[in-house]
């Protein structure tokens, strides 16, 4: 039911439009364009709904009832909030450096698009097919830190030049674990491919074959994005709001929607890399596999938020000592029992 | 639509911005400016290989200079932090060993792009690079390989050691 809906709506477009005469590869780019621009709306809408779930989150949990009053549920909130802050004016503080400190609101969701288009959303769903994907995936996502420094410096505040000091050192530290711990994947999959990782979990997910590594992934990637209990890059308490000290109006917005937008990436990765993407678990098929594959990072969501709103926030010397003591060695670690367990699978010949 | 002219369209202005960037990193004043362009230069070469279906080493161009080194540039920028950021990027007047030395890199890279035979390859590139690239690394260059695999694997472990000694 619904299995091929999206599959089949990209192979009916291309028939079509060779029906009508067009040659076969700008029949084949109009339909490449037209799922990424899919995928750039569907993700920019999704950001609008996961404000509005994180607030509702943050809501249940401090025993509150959250927005209701604008739309039906109060589903309608983010949206009245966006139009609000459009209308509002950028201010420019006078020694700032202008093109920079426009730019990088702009650039800001350049990465976490760019990675969405190898991601794929159910079974043959990803837009562009590549064979490195997961590398593909941290090359552009480690040009989110250069962004993220650019509003941090050019803003000429002490706070956001703070803030962009440890967007810089929390972000780098961080990233190290982040790969270590999806070298344990790459390793049993033994491609970088990300169809054939998705593929290479239907026996076993590889949560179960990598428990470390999925707990250093999520810890990790929680420090990418900047959230509880690892947003000391935003600690409101000590810098304000961080890099973003300064913007106001559609650049403030531009970043904390981008923030919601690189949650979105770490937890489809999660799901590709250790909760088996789009396959269905316990051979449940009633559902069509892009719908497991939303429930699967959906939850990994619900997960952030539940600890962003339970947990308090580590001090910054705390930050950096469990990236270097703790995660780096233990990725390590795993890496290590991998190899040597992968041989003495092999040699016993389970 | 013919697939040679758009590849030889893209690889003039990937050529023209891998250059122009290049030329601002250098005559820009402000040294936080010259970085920022330094990345696009590295992003461009990377789409510079895309062009010849090397998407490894794109990813790889990418990550390590794009992601890692201007990084380090920007730590080093943020630490020496000055309140006038007009003047951190100086001309110096050294012209006459600057001209021996541009001189030199010219004469050399002219002399040998003159004595190498271009040629077309014979065979398309090959869909799958990572496979042969891990195979080339792990017999042919095999020495090479482990030994940056321990430099860098000691760079690691040295900065765990450097973490923990400083709380005691």
């Amino acid at each position: 039911m619904g299995e091929n809906l999206f599959t089949g709506i990209a192979a009916w477009m291309r028939t079509a439009l060779l029906d009508i005469g067009t040659p076969p590869l700008l029949s084949e780019f109009i339909v490449l364009l037209v799922k990424l621009l899919a995928v750039i709306i569907f993700v920019s809408l999704n950001v609008l709904w996961l404000v509005y779930m994180e607030r509702k989150v943050c809501a249940y949990i401090q025993c509150r009832i959250g927005p209701n009053r604008v739309g039906p549920k109060g589903l309608l909130q983010t949206v009245a909030d966006v139009l609000k802050l459009l209308g509002k004016e950028i201010i420019v503080p006078r020694r700032v450096d202008k093109i920079v400190y426009l730019a990088a609101p702009l650039l800001v969701f350049v990465p976490p698009m760019m990675a969405f288009a190898v991601i794929p959303w159910g079974n043959g769903m990803a837009p562009v097919e590549m064979n490195i994907g997961i590398f593909y995936v941290l090359a552009v996502a480690s040009l989110s830190t250069l962004i993220f420094w650019m509003g941090g410096w050019s803003s000429y505040n002490k706070y956001s030049l703070v803030g962009g000091m440890r967007v810089v050192a929390q972000m780098v530290s961080y990233e190290l674990p982040l790969v270590l711990a999806l070298l344990g994947v790459v390793m049993l999959a033994g491609t970088l491919n990300i169809n054939d990782i998705v593929n290479a979990q239907r026996q076993v997910w590889f949560v179960f074959a990598q428990p470390l590594a999925f707990l250093i992934y999520l810890t990790a990637g929680i420090s990418e994005v900047n959230r509880v209990p690892f947003d000391l890059v935003e600690g409101e308490s000590e810098i304000i709001a961080g890099p973003y000290t300064e913007y106001s109006g559609m650049a403030y917005a531009m970043y904390m929607l981008a923030e919601y937008a690189n949650m979105m990436v770490v937890a489809c990765m999660a799901t590709i890399m250790f909760l088996g993407g789009w396959l269905a678990p316990f051979g449940w098929t009633f559902l069509p596999s892009w719908f497991w594959f939303f429930i699967k990072v959906y939850a990994l969501i619900f997960l952030f938020m539940w600890i962003r709103w339970t947990y308090p926030r580590i001090r910054v010397d705390q930050l950096m000592g469990f990236g270097w003591k703790v995660l780096v060695p233990l990725s390590l670690a795993n890496i290590f029992v991998t190899g040597v367990g992968m041989y003495v699978y092999r040699a016993i010949g389970w | 639509m013919d697939n040679g002219l758009w590849l030889s369209l893209a690889f003039y202005l990937l050529a023209a911005t891998i250059l122009g960037s290049a030329f601002l990193v250098v005559l820009l004043r402000n040294i936080v400016h010259s970085v920022l362009w330094l990345a696009v230069c590295f992003v461009s070469l990377a789409g510079l290989y895309l062009t010849l279906d090397a998407d490894f080493l794109a990813a790889i161009q990418v990550l390590i200079y794009a992601g890692a080194v201007c990084i380090m540039v920007v730590f080093g920028i943020m630490l020496i932090q000055r309140a006038d950021m007009k003047q951190t990027n100086l001309f110096n007047k050294q012209t006459k060993a600057a001209a021996g030395v541009v001189a030199l890199v010219l004469a050399v890279t002219g002399y040998l792009s003159a004595v190498t035979q271009w040629g077309n390859a014979k065979t398309p590139v090959p869909k799958e690079t990572v496979g042969s690239l891990a195979e080339l690394m792990l017999t042919k260059y095999v020495i090479p390989f482990e030994v940056a695999a321990i430099l860098l694997l000691v760079a690691l472990v040295g900065a765990i050691i450097i973490a923990k000694e400083v709380k005691g």
